[in-house]
């Protein structure tokens, strides 16, 4: 049984292993600054398929599949497969599996799904009601676009604060048994709660998710009694330029100073300046890509030692925001540690 | 504890406001201005073609006029050129009748592959449906207003 610490934290008894991990990523991305860490660059946005759901499934089932395949293994050995988009019924991941054939557990927490789904399949492998899992999530610019914005063809303006949906997807395959030597293994996982400031401004998601990324991280690290120097790297999911500045001011208001290069924010290292993206990425594919194709592989390498994973999500829909709602946060913590086993 | 909360989000949402970058107004007017002047100039020229070369009524001119500028702005939406001109000048080419045929064609791209009923048929009207309803429902109003006026 994994030991409940505090509040919101548990530590595992069994960390489960990351077995493999696959980041797949669309054109932009694949053009920014990780470009070369990603194992599949995908030049034409709409995979071949003729919508763009379907392209976000394709996306999401290419990443779930390399993933599998960078283990050796097939997919009939993965028991259960984790993962979620920002879709409305979570039609990527959903109609992914239908291809896939793999048990699914679709799963929602906007933006911050790829640490969801580490969570929960670290605590299924804990509980013993599977030994291996996938966890996995996407998104995709153009299905983003239509579905909290305007067609894509429509001639407007971003706002400087507005971040740009990642064509991405991240799948990390975790595996209960112990393997000897060195492993990437998941030691602590933080439930966030849903934490609203009032912030109503969709073009401005940082905003909106910074106070749950505070609140996650403070509750991780007093829950666990460590300090931020206890990790090589605290790494938020896409709060981007407005986002990064305010989680550092609410920290220091809690106490807790992180240092600027202990701190790396998915959002601001997929895109560069340049790139348009204006505050920087956003979306599940944002913290699934960069956890995949740069944190991971460090990990593995042994350039990183430990870090706490923070995906960050807005949990708002077009509806509630009509009917003006404002937008709560949401941030899930997993800690991940290279150790010897 | 509730009132300390609220005092919290409020010192939060004046950090908010504090941080976040602001659009640069200077650069947005004089873009939108010679934007908007171009396509409003391209209109009048048109209009002149109308009226003098072509020999049509006023009316019909003006008629004229708008299907044209209607017809080129659908024309660059198409073509994927007309979401660019509006990233640059803004409200300069969302504010013309050319703004409100890319609203429209634009929908009907985005939604074209939800079928021609429930997609295109639907949805097309999604961003230019509100300007409708209170463009005519104002001028309704405006137009009772009118013939009281006159009654009375």
């Amino acid at each position: 049984m994994a030991e409940l610490m505090g509040k919101q934290t548990a530590k595992l008894q069994h960390p489960p292993q990351v077995e493999s991990f696959a980041a797949c990523v669309g054109k932009k991305e694949g053009e920014g600054p990780l470009g070369t860490l990603f194992d599949a660059v995908h030049r034409d946005d709409t995979l071949g398929q003729e919508n763009w759901e379907k392209a976000e499934s394709a996306l999401f089932a290419d990443a779930v599949t390399r993933c599998i395949d960078k283990a050796g293994l097939q997919p009939q050995q993965v028991r259960m497969l984790l993962g979620g988009d920002l879709l409305n019924q979570l039609a990527a991941s959903s109609f992914a599996g239908r291809e896939l054939g793999i048990p699914l557990l679709g799963l929602f927490g906007a933006c911050s799904t790829m640490a969801e789904s580490l969570l929960v399949g670290a605590m299924i492998l804990e509980g013993g009601c599977a030994d291996r899992v996938v966890c996995a999530a996407s998104s995709h610019f153009c299905t983003a676009e239509r579905q909290f914005r305007f067609p894509l063809e429509l001639g407007t303006q971003r706002p400087p604060s507005a971040q740009w949906t990642v064509t991405g997807a991240g799948a990390v395959l975790l595996r209960s048994m112990a393997q000897d030597g060195a492993q990437t293994v998941l030691t602590h996982v933080t439930v966030g709660k849903p934490v609203d400031y009032g912030v109503t401004d969709a073009n401005n998601m940082g905003a909106a998710m910074a106070p749950a990324a505070c609140a996650t991280i403070t509750a991780h690290l007093r829950d666990t009694g460590r300090s931020p120097e206890d990790y090589d790297l605290i790494v938020t999911g896409d709060l981007g330029a407005v986002g990064s500045e305010l989680l550092h001011q609410l920290l220091r208001e809690e106490g807790i100073s992180v240092a600027p290069e202990r701190h790396l924010d998915c959002g601001l290292s997929i895109f560069s300046p340049q790139q348009d993206a204006h505050a920087g990425g956003s979306g599940c594919g944002c913290s699934a890509s960069v956890l995949c194709a740069k944190l991971l592989p460090e990990l593995a390498q042994g350039k990183l030692r430990r870090i706490l994973f923070v995906a960050t999500g807005a949990l708002m829909s077009t509806t509630t925001g009509n009917e003006g709602e404002s937008i709560p946060g949401i941030a899930h913590a997993a800690a991940l540690e290279r150790m010897m086993i | 504890m509730k009132q300390l909360q609220s005092a919290k989000v409020q010192r939060y949402l004046a950090l908010v406001n504090k941080l976040t970058p602001k659009s640069d107004l200077s650069k947005c007017l004089v873009r939108s201005f010679w934007v908007g002047g171009v396509i409003c100039v391209l209109g009048q020229c048109i209009l002149l073609a109308a009226t003098g070369p072509m020999r049509l009524a006023k009316s019909d001119a003006a008629a004229f006029t708008s299907i044209a500028l209607v017809f080129l702005a659908s024309l660059l939406t198409g073509l994927g050129v007309y979401d660019r001109i509006g990233k640059y000048a803004g409200g300069g080419s969302i504010v013309p009748i050319t703004g409100f045929a890319n609203s429209i064609v634009a929908s009907a791209m985005e939604f074209r592959r939800e079928g021609l009923v429930m997609g295109v048929g639907a949805r097309m009207f999604q961003i230019a449906g509100p300007v409708l309803v209170y463009g005519i429902g104002s001028s309704v109003l405006v137009g009772v207003i009118a013939w009281l006026a006159e009654v009375l």
